[in-house]
């Protein structure tokens, strides 16, 4: 369609990144080949699977870097520099110091340890309710349809009118809760019960997405498996613990990793309920606030960059901890 | 399957009804606020005293929703289409084959998956601006389909890693091309852990707020959760909680939608992975 003609000009100036991509390939498959130098030439069929693998990975690499390259290297050159668009002719390389500025602000390690909270509790709560949400969405024996669709309506309504029903339901005069709460109490212009709210309209919103993915990794555990531990005398929880989780572990490891990489950036319910007000302000808010509204290019870029790397080492903590069952590690799934 | 007991049948419809009343009590109150008459608005019941359906029709009559709701049903399965050909590509190259640059691949993707994306939106808004893709479909398209494919690679590689292989080398032994055992065996068998992520990548898009309200600047690409947030009310006057309300109670429905035609695949389909031999 007319989308390819558009996008054929960042596809030319990204053709340069795509050739370096294959070219730490190609430097791979050259240790490849030198080791397997020792037996003469690898097999055909080795050959043009390498190739398939290649061709299939294509397209999606090519999207994804044409799409992000540009965003991600200015990102990273602007939390170089100073760049503030109030001062716009004040603009130079300053190396690291935005960084040291940033790192060395409590608004930061505030807004970072409020992240930290509403991720981890959030998440916790999310991976035992959506574990409970699947086996009820996958085991029940009446109105199967019915349930799995109700439980993820949550997940399909936008978080930001969803923060405004639950902003509405807490504010005294509006809401139904605060009807009940009665008095003049309102939770939401104070920070603990603020951030509360904050991660209860959270767990409510991302929990159905928890229990698909893992509702998928249930229904891998073979059946007969679970007939047999029972007959071997096993309860219901040693089955659960000793047979369906470790099964599981790929799509507990799906389902928490890009959970926990969405919770990190948390910024849609935040930004409704207190706009990060009353010190409930998440990394996301800060970096916003600092990019959009305070126009200081600089210092919310160089909040980014921080963000990624947490994200990054929170992954990574991850995938090592799950080993072999991360996907494209070298045993397969196969049991 | 034995015979279903009273008691087990009591107990799932307790666990069925738990479900329904976490999921929905904080949804049946947006329909309910978007019911609620002007005059009752503020009073605090859940069920509305005053019922109206003045905010649904002013949305569509006067808010101009018509139009975001076309452009968010028209992106978000354009996006979601390419997004699933694509990620299932890679899942099937990454799950199943043997080539260097496989982790570069993945640890590529789950990159993209986690740069914060409000940075991302100032230099894309340049890009978008100066070759022209700003305020287009392909314009939120392209973003789309790049910030679902990680999502959409992980769980899809996850997925097709436990499906019966065998029945691909069996194929290939009967003397079909590796693309051909892709195409005629595992597809059909991939299909539920496809809808799976398909429903996953949909409502992303969806429910995306952040590139809506930066990459665009009128109703020609703006999506409906972008357009909610310039309702103003019925006149300028009025409090606009009564049509957003309503304007998001109206795109919920084509995600219920979506859901109750897909779910019944992944019923199948995710058992048909389990018996496998």
């Amino acid at each position: 369609m007319t989308d390819s003609g558009e996008t054929s000009k960042p596809r030319d100036t990204s053709r340069a990144d795509v050739r370096t991509a294959d070219g730490a390939v190609a430097t791979a498959g050259g240790a490849a080949a030198v080791r397997a130098g020792r037996r003469p030439a690898i097999s055909e069929g080795k050959r043009s699977e390498r190739r398939l693998g290649w061709l299939l990975c294509l397209p999606a690499a090519v999207v994804m870097v044409v799409v992000t390259i540009y965003p991600i290297v200015y990102a990273v050159l602007l939390s170089l520099q100073r760049a503030d668009l109030r001062f716009p002719d004040d603009r130079k390389w300053i190396g690291l110091s935005n960084y040291v500025t940033v790192l060395t602000n409590s608004f930061w390690w505030h807004a970072f340890a409020i992240t930290m909270i509403v991720t981890v509790v959030s998440v916790a709560f999310e991976l035992v309710l959506g574990m409970a949400l699947a086996m009820i969405m996958h085991r029940t024996l009446v109105g199967r349809g019915l349930v799995r669709t109700l439980a993820l309506i949550p997940y399909g309504i936008v978080t930001v009118v969803a923060a405004y029903g639950w902003q509405y339901a807490w504010t005294p005069g509006y809401g139904y809760i605060a009807h009940v709460l009665g008095g003049n109490s309102a939770p939401l212009t104070e920070q603990i019960p603020a951030i509360g709210i904050i991660i209860l309209a959270e767990i409510w919103k991302t929990t159905p997405f928890m229990a698909l993915l893992l509702m998928a990794g249930l229904a891998i555990v073979p059946d007969d498996l679970q007939r047999a531990a029972s007959m071997d005398g096993a309860t219901t929880w040693q089955r659960f613990t000793q047979v369906t989780l470790p099964l599981m572990k790929p799509a507990i490891l799906v389902a928490l990793l890009f959970r926990t990489l969405d919770a990190v950036r948390v910024y849609d319910n935040i930004y409704v309920l207190t706009n990060g007000a009353q010190g409930t302000s998440s990394l996301s808010i800060l970096t916003y606030h600092n990019l959009i509204g305070g126009l200081n290019l600089g210092i919310g870029s160089t909040m980014s960059i921080l963000m990624f790397i947490t994200v990054a080492i929170i992954a990574f903590i991850f995938i090592k901890g799950f080993g072999t069952a991360a996907p494209g590690t070298d045993t397969t799934g196969r049991r | 399957m034995a015979a279903i007991t009273t008691r087990q049948r009591t107990g799932w419809t307790v666990a069925n009804f738990v479900v329904a009343v976490y999921a929905l009590i904080p949804v049946l109150w947006l329909v309910s606020l978007s019911l609620k008459d002007k005059s009752t608005f503020t009073d605090g019941h859940f069920i509305p005293r005053k019922w109206t359906f003045e905010n649904y029709v002013n949305i569509f009559k006067v808010g101009g929703f018509t139009q975001p709701l076309i452009n968010s049903i028209g992106i978000a399965i354009i996006s979601t289409v390419i997004a699933i050909v694509l990620g299932t590509f890679a899942a099937y190259a990454i799950a199943r084959l043997e080539f260097p640059g496989k982790r570069l691949m993945l640890g590529a993707s789950l990159l993209i998956a986690m740069f914060p994306q409000v940075s991302l939106v100032t230099p894309m808004f340049q890009i978008e601006r100066s070759i022209g893709l700003f305020n287009t479909w392909p314009g939120l398209i392209l973003p789309y389909i790049t910030f679902t494919l990680p999502l959409t690679i992980y769980t899809l590689s996850a997925f097709l890693r436990e499906i019966p292989w065998e029945l691909e080398k069996a194929a290939k032994m009967d003397g079909a091309t590796p693309f051909q055992a892709f195409r005629q065996v595992i597809v059909p068998l991939a299909m539920p852990g496809v809808v799976t992520t398909a429903i996953l990548a949909f409502i992303q898009c969806w429910n995306d707020f952040v590139f809506a309200i930066s990459l665009t600047s009128s109703n020609r690409a703006r999506t409906a959760p972008a357009a909610i947030s310039f309702f103003t009310g019925a006149s300028q006057f009025e409090d606009p909680v009564g049509s957003i309300m309503a304007a998001a109670v109206v795109i919920t429905i084509p995600i219920i939608i979506f859901v109750l035609i897909f779910q019944r695949r992944i019923v199948s389909g995710l058992t048909s992975g389990a018996v496998k031999g």
